[in-house]
């Protein structure tokens, strides 16, 4: 080995990873939206193009990215559990695709799936993964105690996951990756479903982690708003490749000569007026909600007109904001679909 | 949270203490044993009424007196116990586990795949005891056979529960999908129970040969032969003793497959 990078957790460099696969039967989110090659029995999808990455020690890294843009398989390689095609993978100077066995010494993994924990209690479920990583029976109820107090799951904790809602079955899954203490946390969409009190626990469990223990946190999501609240650097992901990386702020600052105008209709605008057909040239629209993005002076003139003139009384709402990181996605030539906003 | 990182320490994180096989066993065995608490009844009814229907269907068509095909008849009926729960449910589970990438779970934690799948299958063949002891006990009584052996159940159920159960587990990872791993475990207990039930020698010469092969048959025969009143031990420890070899061949099988369902997807 040699010498180790004591402030970097996971060094990434040149991975890439291509799979073959069936064609689609049901679910699945990797793979719909990633570059295919092949015929309709059997296609080569790009997984991982080229994806370099240096994740700090005690740093909140996100993966930003819609559904099929390669997250969840670039995790798996992260932690061991899918073999790149090409490049290298360190954890803290080990090499993870020569001694994939190493990864679960030192990280503990939210994957999106909770079906094996989904016949047990949250309570022997949380004990049980605490064994698993090494404690002894008492130390597990105890950090299992600890776990039920600082996430708020007392309320659900003897019943089966099974039969909990969306969001409690999420959090019991949180809870069984925060339990037992590792270096490194890699969660998978940790906070799908969670509503904000739960979700805002869980990021301040995370935070507790990382001040006091040095954890690093390699957050999955797709929600903007989770992006730019708790990641101290996201990469964004399209089609297997990083496209952007860096702080939210550094990102924003790609963007920041445009504002975003969103706009409600009551009712079909007059596709006549020429605001109206300069706005929906460059409008996405969602039935009669539209959202453009243009330059700030350009957005300030285009509401002035549309709040002062005739087109006030088809406007139902507008909300003018400055930019996001799915800004940063589309001008980086993302869909932006499948972004959450809230 | 800010975006300033913190201050890295002077050294690398240590590796954790991994748990040893035995604790790892001990902790999902008593997790999936927490399990039985929420699906006892269900399991335990179905599993043991489709038993306890055929030892009551099948005294209609036993002659009075032919005692080998009653004894062939209830050991059949309690090994068909747990091949329903150890086999086919077992697949069924393994199968959506694999189907949904729920395994990734196991597969992120410092525990082997042995001991995952040992212990997953102690665990299920455990959930069989109440209901085999029961159609072992009352189908002995039914048919008015000898009890002074049927403490032999005990060592049938942890031979035929162990190996069914790695078989299950095998059939559920490596089958490409689910809907394939629920049939593949539902005709195995199919299997099981016809092969088990119908005598030996009522049975045609190929399928015979099938019985030969088929793992529970070697449990189904040590359990008949405690029904008599002056058993050959031999024979019992001798089909124990194949069940052994077959739970270690199964367990091990299973190991693999899971390795590379968790690794392959």
């Amino acid at each position: 080995m040699t010498a180790v990078d004591v402030g970097c957790a996971y060094a990434v460099s040149g991975l890439s990873k291509t799979y073959r696969t069936r064609p689609r039967r049901g679910s699945g989110d990797e793979g719909d939206a990633q570059p295919v090659v092949g015929s309709a029995n059997a296609q080569s999808v790009v997984g991982s193009d080229e994806i370099d990455l240096r994740i700090g020690r005690g740093e909140v890294f996100g993966l930003l990215g819609p559904n099929g843009a390669g997250k969840t398989t670039l995790v798996r390689q992260l932690i061991g559990l899918l073999r790149p095609d090409a490049g290298r993978i360190e954890l803290f100077g080990h090499d993870v695709v020569a001694q994939p066995r190493v990864v679960p010494d030192f990280v503990a993994y939210l994957p999106q799936d909770d079906g094996a924990l989904s016949d047990q209690s949250t309570s022997v479920a949380l004990e049980t993964t605490a064994r698993l990583r090494g404690l002894t029976r008492s130390q597990a109820r105890s950090a299992r105690d600890e776990t039920i107090t600082e996430l708020g799951l007392e309320e659900f904790v003897g019943r089966p996951i099974a039969k909990l809602s969306g969001g409690q079955r999420r959090l019991a899954g949180v809870g069984a990756a925060l339990i037992a203490s590792r270096p490194v946390l890699v969660l998978d969409e940790p906070t799908t479903g969670l509503d904000p009190t739960a979700r805002r626990a869980v990021w301040a469990a995370l935070e507790r982690r990382r001040a006091e223990l040095a954890v690093t946190v390699v957050l999955v999501t797709h929600n903007v708003v989770e992006a730019e609240t708790v990641l101290d650097r996201v990469a964004i992901l399209e089609h297997g490749r990083v496209i952007a990386n860096g702080t939210p702020g550094d990102l924003k600052a790609m963007v920041d000569r445009d504002v975003r105008l969103e706009l409600a209709w009551r009712h079909d605008p007059p596709d006549a007026d020429p605001l109206v057909s300069s706005l929906r040239a460059r409008a996405v629209e969602h039935g009669r909600r539209w959202s453009v993005r243009l330059p700030a002076d350009e957005a300030r003139d285009a509401l002035a007109s549309l709040t002062n003139g005739p087109l006030f009384a088809a406007l139902d709402d507008f909300t003018l904001s400055t930019p996001s990181l799915e800004d940063v996605y589309l001008t980086l030539g993302g869909a932006a679909r499948d972004l959450e906003r809230t | 949270m800010s975006a300033s990182t913190v201050a890295a320490d002077s050294v690398a994180p240590n590796a954790a203490t991994r748990p040893t096989f035995a604790a790892s066993f001990g902790a999902i065995f008593t997790g999936q044993l927490a399990r039985a608490k929420i699906a006892a009844i269900p399991i335990f009814l179905a599993a043991t009424l489709q038993s306890v229907g055929l030892v009551v269907l099948l005294k209609g068509l036993v002659d009075k007196g032919n005692t080998v095909t009653e004894q062939s008849v209830v050991a059949g009926s309690s090994v068909a116990v747990v091949s329903f729960v150890a086999l086919n449910l077992l697949a069924q589970r393994f199968g959506a586990l694999k189907a949904s990438g729920a395994l990734d779970y196991y597969g992120a934690l410092p525990v082997r795949p042995a001991a995952v799948v040992t212990a997953t299958a102690a665990a299920w063949a455990s959930f069989t005891i109440p209901g085999a002891v029961l159609v072992a006990v009352g189908g002995a009584m039914f048919y008015q056979l000898p009890l002074a052996h049927v403490w032999v159940i005990a060592p049938v159920v942890v031979g035929a529960g162990i190996s069914l159960a790695g078989l299950g587990a095998l059939i559920g990872l490596v089958a490409s999908r689910p809907e394939i791993a629920t049939v593949a475990g539902q005709l195995g207990m199919t299997l099981v129970m016809f092969l088990g039930i119908v005598p030996a020698h009522r049975l045609p010469g190929f399928v015979q040969a099938v019985r030969a092969v088929v793992p529970s048959t070697y449990a189904v025969d040590a359990f008949a032969e405690s029904f008599k009143h002056d058993p050959r031990w031999t024979t019992i420890a001798a089909d124990l003793v194949v069940c052994a070899g077959v739970c270690a061949v199964a367990l091990a099988l299973s190991a693999w497959a899971f390795r590379r369902a968790v690794t392959r997807r």
